[in-house]
C-alpha cells in the first residue's frame, strides 16, 4: 500500500460495490452525469480495500455536494465552499481516515476559491473530485466561474463578461502536487484516474467534466461523441509520447522558439520530437502547458489523464511529526508543570 | 554589609527552594527580596514610607518597550506577594510615527497589600518617556502625584511635535506635581559607554533604566528581571548584559541621587488570598492554559483552527508552543477556515476550537451555524474589540454579546460563557468546554481585550481540583426498528442532556452522514417535512435552554433595593465600585453573570427582588436588552464606550445617581 493509505486500517472482509450505497434514494436530475460517477466510485472503492468506516466524504453545496448522502461511509454535506477547510482540520487530526472532497465548479472555484488553493499549496491528505459542469445547477442555471465568456444564462441574458478558470491550470499554479482530469461517461478512465489519486500522497485534485443536463446539455459533447473526440481528447499516459487523432496521427511538440507546446501533424521526420509525458517531473512547466492547451469554446485539444504527480512532504504528516518532535525535545507535556510555570509564590492562610 | 545590599546584582533569593516555587509568605520577608536601608545605618540612608497600594503608569514611545517595562514590573510585583491588576494601552500600529501622540503606549500597574479588583483609576506615580506620553497621560495624573520625565527628550523638535510652545518642565504647568526630572537616555548612555555599543544601541536600554530605578523606589525583588533579560538576550549576550547593567544604574541611581530621597514599600497582600501557590498570569495566557486543561480532562485531543487576529492571537501563539500536549494548531488561510478545520476536527473526535475577535466572529458565522445543525462540540473564542468592523483593535468593548447570542441565520442558539477577570479566563474555558462537550454544542466564549492583556495573581489549581470532563463516544447501535433490526440513529438524544451521540470516523457501523440540511428527528436523514422541521427547532433551543449551570450569586449584606448587575470583564470596575459606595453607607446588591445563554434559572426571581437593576456595559445596553426582553424588567444602563474599562470612581457615581434618582 502507498504511503498516503499506509495508515488507514484495511477492510477485514471482501467489499462490493453494494456495501458503498447507502440507503438514501438518489435524487440527481434524471440522466445527470452525477450518476455515472457516483457509480464509479462506488465501484472503484472496494478495489481501495479500507476499512469503509475510516473513510470519509466531505462536500460543500451544490448538485454535487450531495454525494456524501449516498455514500455508506462516513460523511458530511456542509457549507458552500468551505469543504476542504473543514477537510482540511479532519484530515490533519485523524492520519488513520481516507478523506474525499466533493465540490462543483462553483464550490470549489467561485465561493469556496480561497480554501481550494490553500488546501493544494500546503497539500493536505484530502482527494478532491471537483465535478465541472460549467454551470450552478442547483440554482437553476446562471453561468459558474469554467463558463465560457459569452454565455447566455438566466443571469447574463447578453452573455456573460467573465473569463473562465482552466481547473487544472490552476490547481498546478496553487503548487498541487496531483492533478489530473477525467470525463464522467469515461467509467474505466475515471476509475483509472481515482485509483492514482487515492494512491497520491497529499492533496489530489481531479477534475471531472460533468454532464448537467438540464442546464448545461452536451458541454463536453465534443469529447463523448465518438466521432469528434478522437480529434478533441487527447489521452495522457505517463512515458508515453503524447499523441492523439485518428489513427494517433497527432502529437504534441515542444516549440524550440517559445518554449511552449504546441499540435503538429506527426510524420516520420518529427515522430522523435513528440513529448513523452513525464506526470513525475517536478517542474510544473509541462504540465501547465498542457493545461493549456485545449480550446476553451471548442474543448479541442483537451488532455485527460494524469497531468502531475509529484511527491512532496504532506502537511498532516508534517504537523503529526511536529508534535512527536516536541514530545522528544520537552517530554510528553505535564498539566501541573504547565500551569505552576516558573515564577510563582506561595500562600499560606 | 549595607554594601552587598546597594545593588540588584548583589541581591540573592532566599535559599533557592526546587523547580524554582517561592517558600512560603511567612519566609519572606522583603528585606531579603528588596534592599532596604533602615534609617539607623547610617546617613546615606533614605526614608522608607509605607502604602497600602500604589498605581504607576508607564508611558512611551511605542518604540520604547514600556510593555516590556510593564511586564517586568509586573512580574517583581507578582513574585513580591502583592495583589495586582494591570492595564496595557496601545496603539493598533505597530509602530505609529515616533514622538507622536497617537504613538503613545502605556501600561498601568495597581498593586496593593490587600485585594484589588482593577488597574486603578489614576496613576500615583507617571513615568513619561518623552513629551508625547506626557501629554497624552497629564490628565489622568491627579495632582500631587509623581511624575519622572525623561528630560532628553524634552528637546525643541519633540515638544513641538504634540504641540508644547514652551517646556512644561520649566514653565511652570506641572507645578501642581511631584516632577523628578531624569536624563534617562544620557544616563543609559553613560551607564553603558564601556559596552561598545553604538549610541542607538546603548539608548534602547533606557527602560530598564526606568525599571530598576521604580524598582528600587517600590523595593521590588530583581532578581527574576535579571534571569528574564539574560534568557530574553541569550543569543546575544552582550545585549543581555547592557540590559542589566541599565537596570542595575537604574537602581542605583535613586539609590544615590538625592532627588529620590523616600522609597515606598507596600507589603505583600498575604490576608487577600487563601492559602495555595500563586503565579501572575495574564487573561490569553489563562484562558489557553484552560483550553490545554479542558482537553486533557477530556482525554482529548486540542485542535485550534484560527486567523490571527488582535487581541486573540496570542493564544494562537500559546497553544502552538504545547505540541508536546499532542495540541494541534492550525494557521488557516481565513477566518472561515480556521472555524472550518476546527469543526472538521470536531467531526474526528478532537476538542476542538477555533479563537477570534468580533470581525472573525461575523466571518464565521455561517460555519456556527453549521456547528449548531450538526450538533457537535465546538468552542468560538472570542477577544472583544472595539467595533464596528475593523474599529479599535486594541481596545476593549463588550459589543459582541448579540453578535453571539443572535448572529446567525435560522435559529441558531448558542450558549455563551464570559469570564470576569484574566485568571477566571482559565475557569471559564473549563467550563465553556463542559458545556461542549456534555450538550455537543458550539459555546462562545467571550473575553475581551481587556482581560486578554491585563494580569492579575492566580492560584494555580491542582490537577486533580479540575473537573471530569471525559465523553462517552457511541461505539454501537441505538436504536431498534421494528423489524428488531439493530441501528445507529445519529440524532437520537439523550433524553437528560437532548445531545446527541458523538460518532466519530473510525467507528465500525456508525458509518452516517450528517449536514447542514434540516434533518429528520432521530435518524438524522434529510427531511423537508413542516412538521419535523418545527420539532427540530423547539428541540435545539430546548437543548440549548436546558444547559445546567449554577444559580446566580448576589451579594447584598444590607438588604440593598438597587441591584448592579454585571457580565464579563466589568466584574472589577463594579465591584470597586459596590465596595466604595457601602464604604459610604449607601446599600446596594451586586451580581454577575458568568452565563449569557442560558441564563441561571434564578435570575428572573432575583431581578424581580429589587426595585431598580443598573446594568453597566461597555456596549450601549446589550445585555440590559436581553434582560428586559426576556423578563420584563425595566433594567437601567449605564454604558461607556470608549475602548477603555470603567473606572471605579466614574462608576461609583453613576450608581449613586441611580440609586438617588
Amino acid at each position: 500500500m502507498t504511503e498516503a493509505l499506509k495508515l488507514v486500517p484495511k477492510a477485514e472482509a471482501k467489499q462490493s460495490m453494494k456495501d458503498f450505497k447507502s440507503d438514501q434514494e438518489v435524487r440527481w436530475c434524471p440522466g445527470c452525469g452525477d450518476y455515472a460517477i457516483l457509480a464509479a466510485v462506488q465501484g472503484f472503492m472496494p478495489e481501495l480495500g479500507l476499512a469503509k468506516e475510516n473513510i470519509v466524504f466531505i462536500s460543500g453545496i451544490g448538485c454535487s455536494s450531495r454525494f456524501p448522502y449516498y455514500m455508506n461511509t462516513y460523511g458530511m454535506h456542509s457549507i458552500h465552499g468551505r469543504a476542504p477547510a473543514i477537510a482540511t482540520g479532519l484530515a490533519s487530526s485523524r492520519q488513520d481516515l481516507s478523506v474525499w472532497v466533493v465540490t462543483g465548479d462553483g464550490d470549489a472555484l467561485s465561493i469556496g476559491g480561497n480554501h481550494l488553493i490553500h488546501a493544494l499549496r500546503r497539500n493536505v491528505n484530502l482527494k478532491i473530485l471537483l465535478f465541472n459542469n460549467r454551470i450552478y445547477g442547483l440554482t437553476k442555471g446562471q453561468y459558474s466561474p469554467t463558463s465560457e465568456v459569452g454565455k447566455i444564462t438566466k443571469s447574463t441574458p447578453m452573455g456573460s463578461l467573465d473569463a473562465p478558470f482552466n481547473p487544472v491550470s490552476l490547481a498546478i499554479g496553487a503548487e498541487a502536487s496531483f492533478v489530473a482530469r477525467t470525463v464522467d461517461s469515461d467509467r474505466k478512465h475515471l476509475t483509472e484516474v481515482l485509483r492514482q489519486a487515492a494512491e497520491h500522497p497529499g492533496t489530489a485534485l481531479v477534475e471531472i467534466y460533468q454532464n448537467c443536463n438540464i442546464f448545461n446539455d452536451g458541454a463536453f459533447e465534443a469529447l463523448k461523441d465518438k466521432d469528434q473526440a478522437q480529434e478533441a481528447v487527447i489521452r495522457l499516459e505517463h512515458g508515453h509520447p503524447i499523441r492523439f487523432g485518428t489513427d494517433n496521427t497527432k502529437g504534441v511538440i515542444r516549440d524550440r522558439a517559445t518554449g511552449d507546446l504546441r499540435v503538429i501533424e506527426v510524420t516520420p521526420e518529427n515522430e522523435a520530437d513528440i513529448l513523452v509525458h513525464d506526470a513525475h517531473t517536478p517542474s510544473p512547466t509541462t504540465a501547465f502547458a498542457l493545461s493549456r492547451l485545449a480550446d476553451p469554446d471548442t474543448l479541442h485539444h483537451t488532455p485527460i489523464g494524469v497531468f502531475r504527480s509529484t511527491e512532496r512532504p504532506v502537511y498532516d504528516t508534517l504537523m503529526s511529526d511536529q508534535l512527536e518532535t516536541a514530545v522528544e525535545q520537552k517530554g510528553k507535556g505535564d498539566l501541573t508543570t504547565l500551569l505552576t510555570g516558573n515564577d510563582t509564590w506561595t500562600v499560606v492562610g | 554589609m549595607t554594601s552587598q545590599v546597594s545593588s540588584p546584582a548583589e541581591q540573592a533569593e532566599p535559599a533557592e527552594q526546587p523547580g524554582g516555587v517561592a517558600p512560603p509568605a511567612a519566609e519572606r520577608d522583603p528585606s531579603l527580596l528588596a534592599p532596604r536601608r533602615d534609617p539607623s545605618e547610617g546617613s546615606g540612608a533614605k526614608e522608607v514610607r509605607k502604602l497600602e497600594r500604589v498605581i504607576i503608569r508607564f508611558a512611551g514611545d511605542s518604540g520604547d518597550g514600556m510593555q516590556l517595562t510593564g511586564d517586568r514590573f509586573t512580574s517583581e510585583t507578582a513574585s513580591f506577594g502583592n495583589d495586582l491588576s494591570t492595564l496595557p494601552n496601545f496603539p493598533a500600529e505597530i509602530r505609529a510615527p515616533a514622538g507622536t501622540l497617537p504613538g503613545v503606549s502605556s501600561f498601568q500597574l495597581h498593586f496593593a497589600d490587600h485585594d484589588i479588583l482593577t488597574p486603578g483609576d489614576a496613576p500615583d506615580v507617571l513615568v513619561a518617556m518623552n513629551p508625547a506620553a506626557l501629554k497624552a497621560n497629564i490628565a489622568d495624573v491627579p495632582r500631587g502625584a509623581e511624575i519622572i520625565v525623561n528630560t532628553d527628550e524634552f528637546t525643541k523638535r519633540p515638544m513641538a511635535k504634540v504641540g508644547y510652545a514652551t517646556s512644561p518642565l520649566e514653565d511652570g504647568s506641572l507645578d501642581a506635581y511631584r516632577v523628578h526630572p531624569v536624563p534617562l537616555t544620557t544616563l543609559t548612555i553613560e551607564a553603558l559607554k564601556d559596552f561598545g555599543l553604538s549610541r542607538k544601541e546603548a539608548e534602547r536600554s533606557k527602560n530598564m533604566f526606568a525599571l530598576g530605578l521604580l524598582s528600587w523606589m517600590y523595593h521590588r525583588p530583581t532578581q527574576n528581571t535579571e534571569s528574564f533579560l539574560r534568557k530574553k538576550f541569550a543569543k546575544k549576550p552582550e545585549i543581555a548584559e547592557a540590559n542589566v547593567a541599565a537596570f542595575r544604574a537604574g537602581w542605583n541611581f535613586g539609590e544615590t541621587t538625592e532627588d529620590f530621597a523616600v522609597s515606598y514599600e507596600v507589603a505583600p497582600a498575604t490576608s487577600a488570598f487563601p492559602s495555595g501557590t500563586y503565579r501572575n498570569i495574564s487573561g490569553n495566557l489563562a484562558l489557553s492554559y484552560g483550553l490545554i486543561a479542558a482537553a486533557r480532562q477530556a482525554d482529548l485531543p486540542l485542535y485550534l483552527g484560527s486567523y490571527p487576529i488582535t487581541p486573540a492571537s496570542d493564544i494562537l501563539h500559546e497553544l502552538s508552543k504545547h505540541k508536546n500536549f499532542g495540541v494541534r494548531t492550525f494557521q488557516a488561510e481565513d477566518e472561515i477556515a480556521g472555524i472550518g478545520a476546527a469543526l472538521g476536527a470536531a467531526f474526528g473526535g478532537s476538542l476542538a476550537v477555533t479563537t477570534t475577535s468580533g470581525p472573525g466572529v461575523a466571518l464565521k458565522s455561517e460555519t456556527i451555524g453549521l456547528a449548531v445543525s450538526l450538533e457537535l462540540p465546538l468552542l468560538i473564542v472570542d477577544i472583544q474589540r472595539g467595533g464596528p468592523s475593523t474599529g479599535l483593535p486594541t481596545k476593549t468593548e463588550q459589543a459582541d454579546l448579540l453578535q453571539a447570542m443572535y448572529g446567525r441565520n435560522g435559529e441558531a442558539p448558542v450558549p455563551v460563557v464570559a469570564p470576569r477577570t484574566a485568571a477566571d479566563c482559565f475557569d471559564a474555558a473549563v467550563d465553556a468546554a463542559r458545556i461542549a462537550l456534555t450538550y455537543r454544542t458550539p459555546v462562545f466564549l467571550l473575553s475581551d481585550g481587556y482581560l486578554a492583556n491585563g494580569s492579575e495573581p492566580w492560584r494555580v489549581p491542582e490537577v486533580h481540583e479540575l473537573p471530569d470532563l471525559r465523553v462517552q463516544f457511541a461505539t454501537g447501535p441505538n436504536h431498534e426498528l421494528a423489524d428488531g433490526t439493530e441501528v445507529f440513529w445519529p440524532y437520537k438524544r439523550d433524553p437528560q442532556t437532548l445531545a446527541r451521540p458523538w460518532a466519530v470516523p473510525g467507528t465500525p457501523g456508525l458509518e452516517h452522514r450528517i449536514g447542514g440540511i434540516e434533518k429528520q428527528d432521530g435518524t438524522g436523514n434529510i427531511s423537508y417535512d413542516p412538521a419535523n422541521h418545527d420539532f427540530m427547532v423547539r428541540t435545539r433551543q430546548a437543548k440549548i435552554d436546558g444547559i445546567e449551570v449554577p444559580d446566580l450569586d448576589v451579594d447584598d449584606p444590607h438588604g440593598a433595593k438597587t441591584l448592579v448587575l454585571g457580565w464579563g470583564s466589568t466584574y472589577g470596575p463594579i465591584t470597586a465600585a459596590v465596595r466604595r459606595l457601602r464604604t459610604e453607607g449607601a446599600p446596594i446588591a451586586q451580581a454577575h453573570l458568568r452565563h449569557l445563554n442560558p441564563f441561571p434559572k434564578n435570575l428572573g426571581e432575583v431581578l424581580k427582588r429589587y426595585d431598580k437593576v443598573i446594568v453597566p456595559e461597555m456596549n450601549l445596553g446589550q445585555l440590559a436588552t436581553l434582560i428586559r426582553a426576556k423578563y420584563l424588567v425595566d433594567a437601567h444602563s449605564y454604558n461607556q464606550v470608549n475602548g477603555m474599562p470603567f473606572k471605579a470612581e466614574q462608576l461609583a457615581t453613576a450608581l449613586k445617581e441611580a440609586i438617588n434618582d
